[in-house]
């Protein structure tokens, strides 16, 4: 789950790392107000999660609580490369002497933690690394281990601060590794970290990812979802329990397994070519299991979603054998009732296949119709889709 | 011969009295694994019963090593104590420690697989369904009944693909089947598997199956054009992906542009890999390789 600044701001200060003072608004009443308390010149930004807001005319500056109101009532509701500012942060303006970047990230490749450190911030970081990687300095952080004051100075000094902000970053390090491993954090990124005027060392703007799979041990991570942005229909599949995303085709999808419903989507979107593009309508991956109620619960979600023009139930009866799978289909079906309205390609193979297919064959449901192959089936949902 | 897992595998099950613990030990028994023991702290001492086959439980995996000789766990714990089991697995020093558990977070995973480092445990996973060695041993919960022994070795990030691809494959067979997990971290790498399969003589191809997310692909096509001369034929999920979405797996995700299916299908057939553009095109590659 990445987070937006106003969060990531939130969530660094909680740990104790430097922030300048600011709020978050949804209105420019409440811009105005926040910046009324901080009483000071102050910089307007839209929470949006995507890059490159400042170009976008998402940041702005204003020196007064009015004009704090109307730059928040010119960003309201801008759109930001397809995201739609719904709040503004309003945060004290500081005069920046230097920036520089600081990150901690999971190295997937080298399946260990990664502290990314440097002195030329404020840029994109992906441009610094492939223009001048020298100036970024990479420390791999063991998991085991993490970022004491001894680490935090490795880094510190791989990416050569100067020796009058050294302590401060040093101490910002350890107090972000505390983010970042007390979190559960995948990423914690701060760009810039400034030096302000006096000297001081301040976390500027910050992006934190959060790992979905620790929730058991955040409750208090859950207020941090943005529920407003979320598809409707991905909503009402999260409440069913079910791993389910939307995507923009006309071929529901329903598979067991996250690799194999991966891999349906790419054969419908194949086989759609030939349909004048027929593409996949989402992902739906109902697990191992595939009881009655769950293939219910995942066709009931595929079947409301209005771009849905046919629907390709792709199960390998593997722990669960096709007999099963193939009475929960029926099942299913009957549960549904007048609901069920568009037309279904059941593709089932494994384990017990043919008493799968002879259990669909006898309740002979009229929507239904059994393709013996992946591909087969395929063809003929996009087919069903596009006439 | 078949990598990792063998007949003389002795298998003990991490969280054996727990629903899925159970099912499956049940399961790996009736394909001839030799499970010998489960551990749960709370109920040492005690016993399972499946089906005439009386499993004890031990209270920790060093018990259970000391008591039956077992050199293979696999741990189907909850997430929440997934961390403790595996570290304490590792610590016991068993050879392997399969992990199928879904959902652990990576800060745990990362954890136990630099604890793992310099230690003797390969760590197969987490959130995978284990390895199958048909015939032989069955260590997870790959269904045994959908293929059997053979000359195909098979690597894959997911599990009903493995279950596909066996399936499709199964009148000629496989040496090994792994499972390594659809995880960010994981312990054993497409890598590691195309090694132990190029040396394993009983192994005539390979199949490799990836999907979006991460370099692991990528990194595997490189090792395959220096190191693997037997014939390799892979399969990538997710070319329809959208980015910045995990697609159920937690690992399945294109971040910006890195981690695409059609970079990591680039970059196995720069390395003389034949990529199926279904799992059955897939099949039918191999087919024409080993015949049959």
């Amino acid at each position: 789950m990445d987070l937006f600044e106003y969060q990531a701001r939130d969530l660094l200060a909680s740990h104790g790392v430097p922030v300048l003072p600011g709020g978050v608004a949804e209105t420019p009443e409440e811009a105005e107000a926040i910046a009324r308390e901080i009483s000071a010149p102050v910089v307007v930004k839209a929470q949006v999660k995507v890059g490159g807001r400042g170009k976008a005319g998402g940041v702005k500056l204003a020196d007064d609580p009015e004009a704090a109101k109307a730059r928040a009532q010119d960003i309201l509701g801008l759109d930001i490369k397809g995201h739609i500012t719904h709040r503004v942060m309003v945060a004290q303006a500081s005069d920046i002497a230097e920036e520089y970047y600081f990150s901690y990230l999971l190295d997937r490749s080298n399946r260990t933690f990664l502290a990314m450190a440097s002195v030329e911030g404020g840029v994109e970081i992906e441009t610094l690394a492939v223009e001048r990687p020298e100036a970024l300095a990479r420390v791999p952080v063991d998991a085991s281990i993490g970022v004491d004051a001894q680490k935090a100075a490795e880094i510190v000094d791989a990416a050569g601060f100067p020796a009058e902000v050294r302590d401060q970053v040093i101490a910002i390090a350890v107090q972000l590794w505390d983010v970042f491993s007390k979190e559960d954090a995948t990423l914690v990124e701060i760009n810039p970290l400034a030096k302000a005027p006096d000297g001081t060392v301040l976390a500027l703007d910050a992006k934190v990812t959060l790992d979905e799979n620790a929730a058991f041990r955040h409750g208090e991570h859950d207020a941090l979802e943005d529920s407003a942005a979320a598809d409707p229909l991905e909503a009402a599949a999260k409440e069913k329990g079910l791993n389910y995303v939307k995507l923009d085709g006309q071929v529901g999808i329903i598979g067991n397994g996250a690799g194999l419903v991966m891999s349906t989507l790419d054969v419908v979107a194949y086989a759609g070519e030939e349909f004048g593009g027929v593409r996949p309508a989402n992902f739906l991956d109902i697990g191992g299991g595939a009881s009655a109620q769950v293939m219910a619960d995942g066709l009931g979600v595929i079947l409301s979603d209005p771009a849905v023009k046919s629907v390709f139930v792709n199960v390998f009866g593997g722990i669960t054998a096709c007999d099963a799978v193939a009475d929960g289909i029926v099942s299913a079906l009957g549960l549904l009732g007048d609901e069920a309205t568009k037309p279904l390609v059941v593709r089932l193979d494994g384990n017990n296949v043919e008493e799968g297919r002879r259990i669909l064959a006898e309740a002979a449901h009229p929507l239904v119709t059994v393709v013996d192959t992946m591909d087969g089936a395929a063809r003929r949902a996009a087919e069903l889709a596009a006439s | 011969m078949s990598i990792f897992l063998t007949e003389n595998s002795k298998v003990i099950v991490q969280g054996i009295t727990g629903s899925e613990g159970r099912k499956h030990t049940a399961r790996m028994l009736a394909s001839g694994t030799a499970v010998v023991g489960g551990v749960n702290p709370s109920k040492a001492g005690q016993s399972v019963d499946f089906d005439g086959t009386t499993v004890p439980v031990f209270g920790s995996v060093a018990d259970a090593m000391k008591e039956t000789g077992a050199d293979v766990t696999v741990v189907f714990v909850p997430p929440k104590f997934a961390k403790d089991a595996v570290l304490e697995a590792v610590d016991a020093q068993i050879g392997m420690a399969v992990v199928i558990t879904e959902g652990i977070p990576v800060h745990d995973s990362t954890y136990f697989w630099a604890h793992a480092q310099g230690g003797s445990t390969r760590i197969i996973g987490p959130n995978c369904p284990g390895l199958i060695s048909p015939g032989r041993s069955n260590a997870g919960i790959i269904p045994a009944n959908i293929t059997q022994a053979g000359k195909i070795g098979l690597v894959s990030k997911s599990g009903t693909l493995t279950y596909q691809m066996m399936y499709e494959l199964r009148d000629i067979g496989f040496s090994t089947a792994v499972g390594i997990g659809g995880d960010p971290v994981i312990g054993t790498t497409h890598i590691d598997c195309l090694q132990a399969f190029q040396d394993d003589p009983e192994t005539e191809a390979i199949v490799m199956i990836g999907e979006i997310g991460g370099d692991a692909e990528e990194r595997a096509a490189d090792f395959i054009k220096a190191n693997v001369t037997k014939p390799v034929v892979g399969y990538v999920a997710g070319f329809t992906a959208p980015e910045g979405k995990t697609m159920g797996h937690a690992g399945a995700i294109v971040s910006g542009s890195a981690g695409t299916a059609a970079a990591k299908q680039e970059a196995l057939e720069a390395a003389g890999v034949k990529v199926g553009k279904t799992p059955s095109e897939a099949a039918r590659l191999m087919r024409e390789i080993v015949g049959g």
